[in-house]
């Protein structure tokens, strides 16, 4: 298995080959995360300038006029276009960029070749590539907010023909053709990304390394990375079809047409073949956001429970049976474009399933902490969070999957309610989780709790704060993505959340300065770290504090036993590293 | 205000800079390690658990109590059952939702850290596992076969006795059509649609109309071009766009050429439209009636939505789509109801479609039968005047007349 020969010998490297072209995973790891990190910001303060508008609407606000300039915010009050746009980029911002590039391109570069005993990736060359397709695909996206016109506005799900007709509306011009752009870079990087993860947990383990005794971790970034490769380039194709439709005069996605005054040269194609090529991806995609989330917060939980992640087997047969049923389960964002309903029912059968193996990882979570001994460290409170978000979003899940009730609350705030709290709100802990856990071994300093558990309790807070009142205003009948909800009747009695919902997103959101702060700080001025400061069994922590080329400065470790040997009776202490062979007589896990 | 919440933010970095000195700053004094709990951390942690499960479990009991009557009861026979499949979900994941959450938040409180303790070395059990596999099994199938009966119910095709209403979306507003005394919807296609004929409305005196347009156009393109190249002045680029654009005005005519006239119950739908009614604003329908709408759409995808009855189905550009419901409570009944005497059923759009999205509704009414028939009787047919709108065609030139003659 080490068939990986590399030179890790301590030489130096240029500046411009350590830290803008490199090679090192560990690196590349960190750039992902700090380019995460301000993609994140710009979704935050994307989603407060429209939280203003929908908690005060029509009130000016200086601040708006100060960001967004007298074309977007004239007065002071958001430009109906401008707030589409803005809802569009954050959401896109918000699950690619954040939680698919920067959740899967930190932890799955940190962790693979640290958690299984690799001196680095298999391919270093595509790996820095990946980041760089990241990078650039950032760039565009962010640009397309000052171009004329503004950014993509359709929403993140892009549907045809809105999206592919710029007459349609002032964001399908440049800012859509930015967007799609932006979107083809963005699968390159995942595909190079997630090719190259597979690859290195399938060749590069280092010797006892079984696939049953990897950590969850790595179960998780395996399959999503199987996901990602998979369905991405089935994103790639609608996108390419619907750059065609827009410069070319294709019809793919188009038929029948008559706008702004003009019957379109388009007949034959369909708008709801592009929807299925998009969720064949989009539905997998909101796995490939979770997975990492809930592998992290299984190392999480098992390390500060000090206990064996409860039924390791189950959580890795879950975490395959979730992976392969989110391929087949897309219909269920389509049970009202007029599908055959029949073949409705045959989505709700496969979505309703997922709740299975998604209870089982729920109740193994929970069980791993009866009878622990908890160590509250702010990673471990944002995973004991992300439990908690991912049961309470995930039930809404149900309502959503009954083709029946969906027909009612498709596309209204309870969807809204229900992504954010299971998909948004776990994904970002997870994420919180992971950054406050490795902390040490990216940077070899220590974050500082205190202002850790502050974060983690204004987060927690204002997230419920913000989104658990959606639902209520959403099984009111309030669709999503309106600019004004003041001037609905029948709506007036749920509107006195709306305020409550902004104030909440307005204070969440400055505690994430705590964060930043915290982070940034700590990297310069953070207490140097130990070797395995959170006494954790995992391969990672046997590598020196200060990163050296290829990981292990003298030969690979070797690996003896699974992950959790924690608090296991047979030994004296209450972590057993993968690294000690097995007692005489010891009874392997 | 600006300049404001800048300092604001300033000052608070600086004051979080400054604690966070002091408190590394004790912290090396003390030589205490950063990822060592300390007891008084750990402590306050696993009680914040349970004031949060309290906040929390309060806040949401609160929201239901005060938000948990969402919609007035469904106004459809189908919402009805809708409403019954609801309830019993919102119950069933309400007590999960509790128990879970009560489960782990107690849990993480309790099982904090005690160095005189260890952990239970608990890897796994198959029995526990097996009760957590098959309880969601069960309950999931359950779940599954009520909501597709439901589902069946509702979507299966409309009776004999249904009539149909056609809705036609369009940025930013609904069209609604009543096929009239015939009971057929005249054709329509988009390629007719024009400021007279906003839903495209198929006739042969349209048909014929619009390719005598689109040829006027045609002529008067192909002069302008010719002119200019015998004026030698015209920019390439400028000949280029005349150039495409009579290559789409003879797409358009041949497009219109090649419809066809069919036949429904013994109607020609290029004539059954003439008995048509075409509404905006606000469209009835008969309390206890069974209806099957029509769904079209003029440009991008749109949503028709009517919350109090528990409908929605997409509008698709190129693609009909349907949705039956019997309405079962007039507007009338339904303000007594609620004690509300402004209060509307309305249909919204529920798909973004663009920058007046949210503005894009109109009034629904339910009214008696008898209401309805008066309302319906006072609207006026498609055909309008047709005697004198088909004089009006026959005039424009014998070529028209021969063009008609051509495409049947
Ligand atoms: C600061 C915290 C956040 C706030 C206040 C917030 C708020 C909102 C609101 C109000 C909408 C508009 C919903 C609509 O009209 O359809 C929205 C859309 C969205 N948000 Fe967030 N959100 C936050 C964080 C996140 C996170 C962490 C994610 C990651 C999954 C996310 C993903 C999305 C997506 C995918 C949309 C849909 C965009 C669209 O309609 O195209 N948001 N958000
Ligand atoms: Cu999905
Ligand atoms: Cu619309």
């Amino acid at each position: 298995m080490g068939a990986h020969t590399h030179d890790h010998g301590h030489h130096e490297e240029s500046f411009i080959s350590k830290y803008i072209f490199s090679h090192d995973h560990k690196m590349i790891s960190k750039q992902f995360l700090v380019t995460a990190i301000f993609m994140g910001v710009v979704a935050v303060m994307l989603s407060i300038f429209f939280r203003l508008q929908l908690g005060w609407p029509g009130e000016k606000f200086a601040i708006l006029n100060a960001f967004l300039g007298d074309k977007w915010a004239p007065d002071g009050i958001l430009d109906k276009n401008a707030y589409l746009a803005m809802v569009t980029i954050h959401g896109t911002i918000m699950v690619f960029f954040v939680l698919t590039g920067g959740l899967s391109g930190t932890f799955a570069n940190l962790l693979i070749p640290l958690q299984i005993g690799a001196r680095d990736m298999a391919s270093g060359f595509m790996n820095m590539l990946s980041y760089w397709f990241f990078l650039v695909s950032s760039l565009i996206m962010l640009s397309s907010l000052f171009v004329e016109g503004g950014a993509a506005s359709g929403g993140w799900t892009i549907y045809p023909p809105l999206s592919a007709l710029p007459q349609a509306m002032p964001g399908s011009g440049t800012g859509m053709t930015l967007w799609l752009i932006s979107m083809v870079l963005f699968v390159a990087s995942s595909l190079l990304g997630g090719l190259n993860y597979i690859v290195t947990i399938v060749n590069l383990r280092t010797k006892g390394m079984k696939m049953t005794r990897l950590p969850l971790t790595i179960w998780a970034l395996l399959v999503t990375a199987i996901l990602g490769v998979l369905s991405f380039p089935v994103l790639v194709s609608c996108v390419v079809l619907l750059i065609m439709d827009r410069t070319m005069g294709t019809a793919f996605y188009l038929s029948d047409i008559f706008i702004q005054g003009e019957a379109l040269d388009v007949t034959g194609g369909s708008p709801v073949l592009f929807q299925h090529l998009f969720w064949f991806l989009g539905h997998p995609e909101v796995y490939i956001v979770l997975l990492p989330a809930l592998g992290i917060s299984s190392e999480i939980i098992a390390t500060n429970s000090r206990k064996p992640i409860f039924g390791y087997k189950a959580m890795i047969g879950s975490i395959l049976a979730i992976g392969f049923l989110s391929f087949i389960v897309w219909g269920h964002h389509m049970y009202v474009t007029g599908m055959n309903p029949f073949i409705g029912s045959v989505f709700v059968f496969t979505t309703l399933l997922i709740a299975i193996p998604s209870a089982v990882k729920a109740f193994n979570y929970i069980t791993t902490l009866w009878q622990g001994n908890i160590k509250f460290t702010p990673a471990m409170m944002f995973s004991v969070g992300l439990v908690s978000t991912f049961v309470t979003g995930g039930l809404t899940g149900i309502i959503l999957a009954d083709s029946a009730l969906d027909v009612n609350v498709h596309d209204t705030y309870f969807v809204v309610a229900h992504f954010h709290i299971v998909m948004g709100m776990s994904a970002i802990f997870g994420m919180f989780g992971g950054v406050y856990h490795w902390f040490p071994k990216m940077y070899g300093r220590m974050m500082n709790s205190k202002l850790g558990y502050a974060h983690f309790w204004l987060t927690m807070v204002c997230g419920f704060g913000v989104f658990f009142p959606m639902h209520f205003v959403g099984i009111a009948g309030a669709p999503r993505r309106y600019y004004d909800y003041s001037e609905f009747e029948y709506l007036d009695k749920v509107m006195d959340l709306n305020p409550v919902i902004s104030m909440f997103a307005i204070v969440g959101g400055a505690a994430q300065l705590l964060f930043i702060f915290n982070f940034f700080h700590s990297i310069w001025y953070g207490q140097k770290s130990t070797q395995n400061p959170w006494k954790s069994n995992t391969l990672e922590w046997t590598t020196p504090v200060q990163h050296v080329h290829g990981n292990w400065p003298g030969a690979l470790p070797e690996v003896h036993r699974w992950a959790y040997d924690y608090s296991n009776p047979e030994h004296e202490e209450d972590f057993v590293p993968q690294i000690v062979p097995l007692k005489q007589g010891e009874h392997a896990h | 205000m600006n300049l404001f919440i800048l300092l604001v933010v300033v000052l608070a970095i600086i004051a979080i800079a400054q604690l966070t000195k002091v408190y590394d700053l004790s912290r090396t004094l003390r030589n205490s390690r950063e990822e060592e709990i300390s007891a008084a951390d750990n402590r306050l942690n696993a009680n914040a658990w349970l004031v949060w499960m309290f906040v929390f479990f309060g806040s949401v009991i609160y929201l239901y109590a005060k938000y948990g009557d969402y919609l007035p009861d469904s106004a459809s026979e189908h919402g009805v059952a809708v409403d019954k499949l609801m309830s019993l979900n919102i119950w069933l994941i309400t007590v999960v939702f509790f128990i879970v959450n009560y489960l782990l938040f107690t849990f993480a409180s309790k099982y904090r850290f005690n160095p005189n303790r260890k952990a239970k070395f608990f890897a796994h059990d198959n029995r526990l596992e097996m009760i957590w596999t098959l309880v969601p099994g069960i309950t999931m199938a359950f779940i599954i076969v009520y909501g597709l009966i439901t589902w069946n119910s509702m979507t299966g095709p409309a009776s004999s006795e249904a009539m149909q209403i056609e809705l036609y979306s369009k940025q930013f507003d609904w069209t609604a059509r009543y096929p009239g005394e015939n009971k057929v919807f005249g054709a329509c296609d988009f390629n007719l649609i024009g400021t007279s004929n906003a839903l495209g409305m198929v006739t042969e005196e349209g048909v014929a109309a619009k390719i005598a347009e689109i040829d006027h156009n045609i002529e008067a393109t192909e002069k302008a071009i010719a002119d200019g190249i015998a004026k030698g002045t015209m920019p390439d680029s400028y000949k280029e766009s005349l150039e495409d654009q009579l290559y789409k005005l003879k797409r358009h005519k041949q497009r219109i050429m090649d419809l066809k006239e069919n036949e429904m119950n013994g109607v020609s739908q290029w004539k059954a439209g003439s008995d048509d009614k075409i509404v905006k604003g606000e469209f009835h329908i008969p309390v206890g009636q069974e209806i099957e709408f029509v769904f079209r759409s003029q440009d991008v995808i749109h949503s028709a939505y009517m919350p109090h009855f528990r409908a929605q189905m997409n509008t698709v550009p190129g693609m009909p789509t349907r949705f039956k419901m019997k309405p079962t409570i007039t507007t009338a009944e339904m303000r007594q109801k609620l004690g509300n005497d402004k209060f509307d059923y309305i249909l919204l759009c529920n798909k973004v479609c663009g920058a007046a999205h949210f503005n894009m509704k109109m009034t629904v009414i339910v009214d008696s039968p008898e209401d309805y028939k008066a309302w319906l009787a006072e609207q006026k047919t498609f055909g309008g005047e047709p005697a004198k709108k088909q004089e009006e065609t026959k005039t424009e030139g014998s070529d028209t007349t021969m063009v008609v003659a051509s495409i049947k």
